[in-house]
């Protein structure tokens, strides 16, 4: 049991001593200075070229926007074109067939999201092609786009009065040439080595040990799984994700992959104490991430590692811990620590089964994404932070009799309407959606629907409630990790996640962006001994009693009747 | 105005709060608070509910409906309880200014002929006369006469002041009265628009605006209100799912629960108060904004005289020059001073009498008295006989020494030098262009002044004196006063390039000012302060009139805009962070009865499911009345700096929030549950 505990410790460790330098690293890309891939230049001015785009073009916050916006709903359609007839398309070596329009639908806004809820199983459903030309393409653009994104807010609170903030492109392209293609191609080639197939051959069988011949499939898995790890994508080649043994072949394919997952959201923290010289507010925000981070972790490794009480009732030991649903190579305290971990990432990648889990730590997973600020996603976990700032910053200022302000600039009404508006529309698309949910399960499971209501689920009662309170929870934080008990691949689900997914991917960039680009617009009002110091541990702590607070309470009941009920109805 | 009301409930007061708690229950009134109109809107479901329940019992029984549809009505009532005893106290004040101005006649002037009509129909340009008695009737601007006025009541200082025409007391205010002497006065405002209109329209509240900050918070809490109708409604069909029903009376109880209720009734109130505490400290405010300003303050600037040092400089010693009898430079001293009305000029005289040397008492006829400009920067007198005696600043006088071709003495030099940073002020003295000696000016800095500064300090808030003392003497008095800058020499227009660097900058400058040569500048500054003697121009261009004439007040209004802020701020935290306990009262309290294994999170044990909801919607309700004499009185500022404050702020009414009412609603349990 111990070296279960070690080993998740040294995870973590080893993240946060990769991460400083890799901040470091990343700030020094988007200040301009040089690093040692500027041999990536030649090849970034060819593409910039070929683009016809002057990377030098300063952008104010809404051409950033639009640039954002207009980019990413192409590849919107290309997607769902590419997933609609990927049978007709080339690399297809087990000749799988079209994805269903709603399923395509469903899958090509959850890539593009950087969601990746993936309702179909990629072995059956996805070809060669798409899993590379699609999925792996989206991968590297849609965690670029929350980078890009990410670093005009940067921008925006380093200089002083300024609607020059940077060229979209140019923070885009290298995202991916300077951040997540090297990083990528380190952890591939790991994997590669581990035995992760890295083949354009299709399926192989195999005869087993009780004699039965087993189809299985392969693919160029490891190029894929890298960046699905390192990008906060989640979107895994095969439909059990990190769980299957080609995914994720052993303890230490399992410590990069999970050391990947959480990696450049925590980097990303200390990138900003670099690139704003502010190491100092950096801290703070990664005490807060860190702390609700632990707090969530705890009871999750308490729970998994302790076993299921139900089976404990019937004097049953359990000396792995809850092992239902777990990979017997990982064991229980890693696999806790991965749920949690892709949780807060919004990465969605699993190495368990969440559904068999704990309801301790089903609520843990689901609070993590109701949060969705704890490290976060790359780039937009931080965007979601800010927030979480803004709000705290209005509030501790006006306990402090001071017209609150935020980097030498004041929070008034129209930076208020725009956080107000984004952090309700999380609890909103999470709520409404599972309240639609429960409504049509109650009133009409018998339709008469290709999948018909009463069949959704695999567990009745409470456990029922939170399979479909965490798809919503997982759509709308752009996770996609999933309950595996529910039936997720039909109209009501591909259609009513898809647009939580689509909702809640942009309007939580366009907030936190503009709000940046309208405060870097103001008057810049210099600190005096009265302006509330934003990187103190006393200011750390209204922003923890906030992200807390606004999510307990937008959230408690909804809890209450799924995990928490399951938890004190098996105790 | 100024009055002894110390006590925050007045019987009649509350009498006409009370009445207009219920006036304020239209729905059109109540719109503007959309957190009291849910709440409103809530309590209508309940009475309906309470009908529909005396005839079907599926909402539960008809007197706990009414009960909850109870404490809802007088949760509304208690918001609109706030706002009334908030706008009483304004009114009352504004009833005795009223009074003041009823119906005074005024004496017009039309082609020279007097004419008596009511005050309400003097025009803008029109001229009245007032002699000993006469109520002013309205502001204006005297263009003849000099007179003694009574100002009581607008500033309660019952010392009469003088008014005359020309120069920076030439203004006076409708509703005081003339003591004695007679004037001719031009009307400067139009009906409707005096000096006492505004003021009784902003203490009723008729002209009062949200202030920037008040509609952020106001929009921060609609978004919390929103979250709530998300999370109320989203419950039914979760409900279902969970086979549990649940009563109207309970969602809306829920609901208005978790509604910052307490923050939401009380913010108009908190917004009122602030004005009336500035009015308190008399101080008229034209608009809220300039009360949240001023809690935000960057930077002020503070007139040496009268503000860090008492009234003005007095001359302390002669020094004459080498080879200058004591006796002809103290008589020429005197003379360039006999026809001079300045303080410094006066207390030259004064001192010269004090030695015993007055050697003159009267100016030569037909001598020609040189006025003091800026830009001469000294004062004289040229008699018949071709005497020019001056005495100034050294610079100035030296420069006219040197180009007549005089040598300046070094003696008097390094007195001068003395003098100066001794942190006196040198007067030097010069005849017919030959330097005659210096005279010591010295200035006494008020007692307690330096501990003011301090205090602004710790609030963030840098403090700048103006003088037109040489750099020397002013560095020597900002240093004893304990300021942190200081502008030497100032002409009127230093003060405008002052605020404007200072501003570009972006910090908020602040100013007192009364001449009309400080208008522009009180326009430009974020916060100009007025002097109610100052002229009308300098009224008009700033936005707060101190009505005591007191420059130290600026420190004052720091505060009161801090404390409005922080009021707001800290009520926002409680009634947020009341939510916690809330929760565990009304969620186990809803579910418990058909999902047992909830019973663990009913952590308060209350006594039962209805009385647990009850408990908790009474403790919402009468949480606000008992907040109220906090609204009005502010929360308390503490100059300890920002994140001491937060820490806090945030353990009292944060934490505190979190644990009152847990025990409230425990405690109230106990006594509903004997009644269940």
């Amino acid at each position: 049991m111990n070296t279960e505990y070690i080993g998740i410790i040294f995870m973590y460790l080893a993240t946060v001593a990769l991460a400083i330098p890799l901040g470091k690293y990343i700030a020094k890309v988007f200040k301009g200075e040089h690093t040692w891939l500027d041999f990536m230049a030649p090849v970034e001015r060819f593409i910039f070229k070929i683009a016809g785009i002057d990377p030098n073009r300063e952008m104010n916050w809404k051409q950033h926007l639009k640039a954002l916006l207009t980019i990413n709903v192409i590849w919107l359609f290309y997607a769902f074109f590419c997933l609609l007839f990927q049978s007709h398309l080339p690399l297809n070596p087990d000749g799988n067939p079209n994805q269903s329009p709603d399923l395509a639908f469903n899958t090509a806004l959850s890539f593009l999201t950087n969601t990746n809820l993936q309702d179909y199983s990629g072995e059956s459903l996805a070809t060669y092609f798409t899993q590379h030309f699609v999925f792996m393409f989206l991968h590297f653009v849609s965690a670029a786009t929350g980078l890009a994104a990410m670093m005009v807010v940067f921008k925006a609170m380093k200089d002083k009065i300024t609607d020059k903030l940077g060229n979209f492109w140019d923070f885009f392209l290298k995202s991916i040439t300077r951040v997540l293609l090297p990083i990528s191609f380190v952890v591939a080639i790991i994997l590669a080595f581990n035995g992760t197939p890295t083949s354009y051959k299709g399926k192989v069988a195999v005869i087993g040990l009780q004699g039965d011949t087993v189809h299985v499939s392969r693919g160029p898995v490891a190029a894929m799984v890298a960046i699905k790890q390192v990008g906060s994508n989640g979107g895994g080649w095969f439909g059990v994700n990190s769980a299957h043994p080609l995914e994720n072949p052993n303890y230490l394919t399992n410590i990069v992959e999970n050391i990947s997952i959480i990696l450049i959201p925590i980097a990303l923290v200390f990138a900003l104490g670099y690139y704003l010289n502010k190491r100092k507010l950096a801290l703070v925000i990664f005490g807060v991430m860190t702390i609700g981070f632990l707090a969530m972790l705890y009871p999750s490794v308490n729970a998994e590692v302790g076993g299921n009480p139900a089976i404990a009732h019937m004097g049953i030991s359990q000396p792995g811990g809850s092992m239902e649903g777990k990979e017997v190579r990982f064991g229980a305290a890693a696999s806790a620590y991965w749920g949690i971990t892709t949780t807060v990432t919004s990465n969605g990648s699993v190495n368990s089964m969440h559904d068999s889990m704990m309801p301790v730590s089903g609520m843990a997973q689901m609070f993590d994404m109701m949060i969705n600020a704890f490290y976060g996603g790359v780039g937009v976990g931080f965007l979601n932070f800010y927030i979480f700032i803004i709000i705290a910053v209005f509030i501790s200022g006006l306990m402090v009799g001071r017209t609150p302000e935020f980097m030498g600039r004041k929070i008034e009404a129209r930076e208020m309407k725009i956080a107000s508006l984004i952090a309700l529309l999380h609890p909103f698309v999470i709520l409404v959606g599972t309240a639609i949910a429960t409504y049509v399960l109650v009133h009409f499971a018998g339709a008469a629907w290709a999948t018909k209501p009463s069949a959704w689920l695999n567990n009745p009662g409470f456990h029922g409630f939170s399979e479909m309170l965490y798809q919503y929870t997982s759509s709308a934080a752009n996770n996609g990790s999933g309950y595996a008990g529910l039936t997720a691949n039909n109209i009501f689900w591909n259609v009513s996640t898809g647009l939580v997914i689509f909702i809640s991917r942009f309007l939580p960039i366009i907030g936190p962006v503009a709000i940046a680009g309208i405060l870097a617009n103001k008057k810049f009002v210099p600190e005096s001994a009265g302006t509330l110091k934003t990187d103190t541990g006393t200011f750390g702590v209204m922003v923890l009693a906030v992200i807390v607070i606004v999510a307990a309470l937008a959230f408690f009941p909804a809890l209450t009747l799924g995990p928490i009920a399951e938890h004190f109805s098996i105790k | 105005m100024k009055s002894d009301k110390n006590t925050l409930f007045q019987a009649d007061q509350m009498k006409d709060a009370f009445l207009q708690s219920f006036i304020k229950l239209d729905p059109r009134i109540l719109v503007r608070n959309p957190v009291m109109f849910t709440v409103e809107i809530g309590t209508v479901v309940m009475l309906i509910v309470t009908i529909f329940s005396f005839s079907n019992a599926g909402q539960g029984s008809w007197g706990y409906n009414f009960t909850i549809f109870l404490v809802l009505f007088l949760t509304v009532l208690f918001a609109n309880f706030a706002e009334a005893i908030a706008e009483a106290r304004g009114k009352a004040q504004a009833e005795s200014l009223r009074k003041t101005r009823s119906e005074t006649p005024a004496r017009l002037l039309v082609d020279g002929k007097e004419q008596i009509i009511m005050s309400s129909l003097l025009k803008k340009g029109d001229v009245f006369i007032c002699e000993t008695n006469d109520t002013i009737p309205t502001d204006g601007e005297i263009i003849e006469g000099i007179a003694t006025i009574d100002e009581s009541a607008i500033t309660g200082e019952s010392a009469p002041v003088i008014r005359e025409s020309g120069g920076d007391k030439s203004s006076v205010t409708g509703g005081t009265k003339v003591l004695s002497d007679k004037i001719k006065v031009q009307v400067t405002t139009q009906p409707g628009e005096s000096f006492l209109d505004k003021m009784i329209a902003l203490v009723e509240g008729a002209s009062r605006q949200k202030t920037p900050n008040e509609i952020a918070l106001t929009i921060l809490l609609a978004g919390f209100t929103l979250i709530f109708v998300i999370v109320c409604i989203t419950l039914k069909p979760f409900g279902d799912y969970a086979n549990t029903p649940i009563t109207i009376a309970a969602f809306i109880s829920l609901f208005v629960c978790l509604i910052p209720t307490t923050i939401g009734g009380l913010l108009s109130a908190i917004g009122i108060a602030g004005m009336d505490r500035a009015l308190r400290a008399n101080v008229i405010t034209k608009s809220g904004k300039a009360v949240e300003t001023a809690g935000d303050l960057d930077v002020l600037l503070l007139d040496k005289t009268g503000t860090i040092t008492i009234g003005n400089r007095k001359a302390t010693n002669f020094y004459p020059a080498n080879g200058v009898n004591e006796h002809d430079f103290i008589k020429a001293c005197v003379l360039s001073s006999l026809a001079d009305e300045t303080p410094e000029g006066k207390s030259i005289v004064e001192l010269a009498e004090q030695n015993k040397s007055m050697v003159v008492t009267k100016a030569p006829a037909d001598s020609v008295f040189i006025k003091f400009t800026a830009e001469t920067r000294s004062s004289g007198l040229d008699t018949p006989d071709g005497l020019r005696v001056r005495k100034g600043a050294f610079d100035s006088i030296r420069t006219m020494a040197i180009n007549a071709g005089h040598a300046f003495p070094s003696e008097v030099e390094a007195n001068v030098k003395t003098i100066a940073s001794n942190g006196g002020t040198p007067l030097v003295v010069s005849q017919n262009e030959e330097i005659l000696g210096v005279i010591e000016l010295q200035d006494i800095i008020k007692p307690g002044i330096a501990e003011r500064f301090e205090r602004l300090r710790r609030m963030g808030v840098k403090t700048v004196m103006v003088t037109g003392d040489n750099p020397l003497t002013a560095k020597f008095i900002a240093e004893k006063a304990g300021v942190d800058d200081f502008i030497a020499e100032a002409k009127p227009e230093d003060k405008m390039n002052y605020i404007k660097v200072e501003q570009q900058q972006g910090k908020l400058v602040a100013m007192m000012g009364d001449g009309t040569n400080d208008a522009p500048a009180l326009a430009q500054a974020d916060v100009g302060v007025a002097m109610n003697s100052g002229t009308q121009a300098a009224k008009e261009a700033g936005n707060m009139v101190d009505l005591d004439n007191d420059p130290t007040k600026l420190i004052e209004i720091v505060e009161i805009g801090k404390q409005l802020l922080m009021t707001r701020g800290t009520l926002t935290t409680f009634s947020i962070a009341n939510d916690v306990a809330k929760y565990f009262a009304i969620v186990p309290a809803l579910f418990m009865v058909s999902i047992p294994a909830l019973r663990s999170l009913n952590i308060m044990d209350l006594h039962s499911p209805q009385s647990a909801i009850l408990s908790a919607v009474i403790f919402n309700a009468i949480i606000i009345p008992m907040l109220i004499p906090l609204a009005l009185r502010g929360v308390e500022y503490k100059a300890i700096g920002a994140s001491a404050l937060l820490r806090r702020n945030l353990l009292i009414y944060g934490l505190g929030g979190v644990l009152i009412p847990f025990i409230g609603i425990k405690l109230i349990d106990l006594a509903v549950g004997v009644f269940l």
